[in-house]
């Protein structure tokens, strides 16, 4: 099983300096993901979910322990390196959606693909699949500030999903939504999880989420408390 | 790059109003700049020009005892006119001029003048010489406006001049006002008079005598010549560029605080960026920017302002400084009482060097600028950032 895994944590620790003291965010944790799963890391405020995403994404490092994202040794990562990952392999959705303000959705959902240095016309073939994907095919001339929370979410879902990344990390993406909202994101989320096998991982306390969730991993005080598979 | 310039672009013009406003300032120093070196430029070509037609022609040779700053050189100072000139003098390409220390006594006071003898006939030099070419019961004399208003003199006016002829003896005569002169060069009017040069030649028994001998431009072969020291035109103006720089130098202060003015705005505007969009910042890193392209990013974006500036500032400033060209810049007060070789309107002067060293070095000033505070990107923890949370 763990040749197909593409994310490995080996004893992870993660300690935050606060003041005179140390704060220990992620103690000795241990986990793997394969290919096309629809995770989520669920717990409290302060239980180390966010800090454990981030160390995924590469943006953040361990201080204790080895993290391999599809064969990346996270720790021994250059800045560059760690960037050409994220631009490449891996898709960021937030909770506060993090658009660019002044740029129109295409533009949004273009950035990534400029990354990659795509020539125009397959960008825009992609970007228009991508905001097809997500409904919104309507409000390519939009700017974020003139749509809702849920567009505003969806045009950020995507803009993660417009290069088809292996992994999209999701970071209490429905806080800022409705109900309504929420469930149509995710079950956008769940029908590119099945469609292009893209692994899904959400950190969440959000009950919406976790009903969708297909493995729901608990943290308390930066340990693994359950990891529990769901048959839907 | 090519990325940094089309995200930079578009941020740009997504801030809409506060980047119109940093463009705005930025244009307005590109414009008032380029103005103020353009009068620089213009006001060293004017002097240039003034004092090679007014006074050197196009150079001179001066006897070698001769020291236009202290006329106490000047009874020393003249000599036979080499044979070798003679042709050149009768060609009307050469000038001698001999110039006498003396007094003059306009209303019965006394003052210290230059007696400079010319030939009524020349046309090396602007000055109106043929009022000399005169029949009175005086001699014919020409004086500058401002030595007239200093003398209290005017046209038509009689007075008496004093002078020391060859061998030291006093002597006077009385003098006619024939023509007044208007100059821009302060050191052809001030304090001198002008008289035939046969004239004064006799008066001083220095027959075929001179001090000074000046040619046309580009007439004369430079040659050396024994008790003559050959000045050129370069020579002769050289006074008036260090003077320009002097005044530019002073001038660049002027245009340095407008400069720090306008920097301060993009600095400023970088600062409020770089704290206000700390979770773009962290959504450039999230997609795939290491923090020197975001550093590259932001630095390009606050070097665009000057770039969007320079072309706003073609918009009105083009037409503004041609206008300029034409029209000239008028002095407020009286620039015949600075001393120096100053029209009372200057006519800025504007090369393509000019303009392109200007937009270069504000591009790259605004640049630096903007590199600053951007710096504070490198340090930034991206999972803070993203989170909007670094004081």
């Amino acid at each position: 099983m763990e040749n197909h895994s593409i994310i490995q944590i080996q004893n992870l620790t993660k300690i935050f300096p606060m003041g005179k003291s140390d704060f220990t965010a992620l103690n000795n944790v241990t986990l793997a993901f394969q290919q096309g799963e629809f995770a989520g890391l669920i717990g409290p405020s302060g239980s180390g979910k966010t800090t454990l995403l981030n160390i995924i994404g590469s943006l953040d490092t361990p201080t204790k322990g080895t993290v391999e994202i599809l064969g990346h040794s996270i720790g021994n990562l250059s800045a560059k390196q760690a960037a050409n990952l994220r631009k490449e392999k891996l898709g960021f959705i937030f909770q506060s959606y993090n658009l660019l303000a002044v740029h129109t959705v295409y533009e949004n959902v273009e950035f990534p693909l400029l990354l990659l240095k795509l020539n125009a016309t397959l960008r825009k073939k992609m970007i228009l699949e991508a905001l097809e994907w997500v409904g919104l095919t309507d409000k390519v001339d939009s700017k974020p500030p003139q749509l809702s929370g849920g567009e505003c979410q969806r045009v950020a879902i995507a803009r993660a999903m417009v290069k088809k990344p292996v992994m999209v990390l999701a970071d209490e993406p429905t806080a800022n939504l409705d109900a309504a909202n929420s469930h149509h994101i995710l079950q956008t989320m769940l029908k590119l999880n099945q469609e292009l096998k893209t692994t899904f991982l959400f950190a969440t306390h959000d009950e919406k989420v976790i009903n969708y969730l297909k493995r729901r991993i608990y943290l308390i005080d930066g340990k693994i408390d359950k990891d529990i598979l769901v048959d839907h | 790059m090519k990325i940094a310039i089309k995200l930079a672009y578009r941020n740009l013009l997504g801030a809409g109003l506060r980047t119109w406003l940093n463009v705005v300032v930025l244009s307005f120093t590109f414009v008032v700049i380029i103005w103020m070196k353009g009068i620089m430029v213009g006001w060293d070509y004017q002097a240039k020009t003034d004092t090679s037609n007014w006074q050197i022609g196009g150079g001179q040779y001066w006897h070698q005892q001769y020291d236009p700053f202290d006329p106490f050189t000047f009874s020393e100072s003249h000599a036979q006119i080499p044979e070798t000139f003679n042709e050149n003098i009768a060609n009307g390409d050469l000038e001698p001029s001999l110039i006498v220390a003396g007094n003059i006594y306009p209303q019965g006071r006394m003052q210290s003048i230059a007696i400079i003898g010319i030939n009524p006939k020349q046309n090396v030099l602007l000055l109106p010489t043929q009022k000399l070419d005169t029949f009175i019961n005086a001699i014919p004399a020409i004086i500058g406006l401002s030595t007239a208003k200093n003398l209290k003199l005017k046209k038509g006016d009689f007075t008496t001049i004093r002078w020391r002829d060859s061998k030291g003896m006093f002597d006077a005569s009385e003098i006619c006002i024939v023509d007044l002169f208007s100059c821009n060069v302060p050191a052809v009017e001030a304090g001198k008079i002008y008289i035939p040069l046969a004239v004064l030649q006799k008066m001083t028994g220095m027959e075929n005598e001179a001090t000074i001998l000046t040619f046309r431009k580009n007439k004369m072969d430079q040659q050396k010549v024994d008790d003559w020291v050959l000045k050129t035109n370069e020579d002769l103006t050289k006074s008036i560029d260090e003077m320009i720089k002097t005044k530019t130098f002073g001038q660049s202060v002027f245009y340095g605080i407008l400069l720090l003015l306008s920097m301060l705005a993009i600095y400023d505007t970088q600062v409020l960026s770089i704290f206000r969009r700390q979770k773009e910042i962290g959504t450039y890193i999230a997609l795939g920017y290491t923090r020197t392209q975001v550093i590259g990013l932001f630095t390009v974006e606050g070097a665009m302002y000057s770039i969007l500036a320079a072309l706003v500032s073609a918009v009105y400033g083009i037409p503004f400084l041609m206008w300029q060209a034409k029209v000239g810049w008028t002095l407020p007060v009286d620039a015949s009482e600075f001393g120096m070789a100053m029209a009372q309107t200057l006519y800025p002067v504007y090369s393509a060097l000019l303009v392109i060293s200007t937009v270069l070095f504000v591009v790259l000033i605004t640049t630096v600028v903007s590199y600053w505070p951007s710096r504070k990107i490198g340090k930034m923890n991206p999972t803070e950032a993203l989170r909007g949370k670094i004081q």
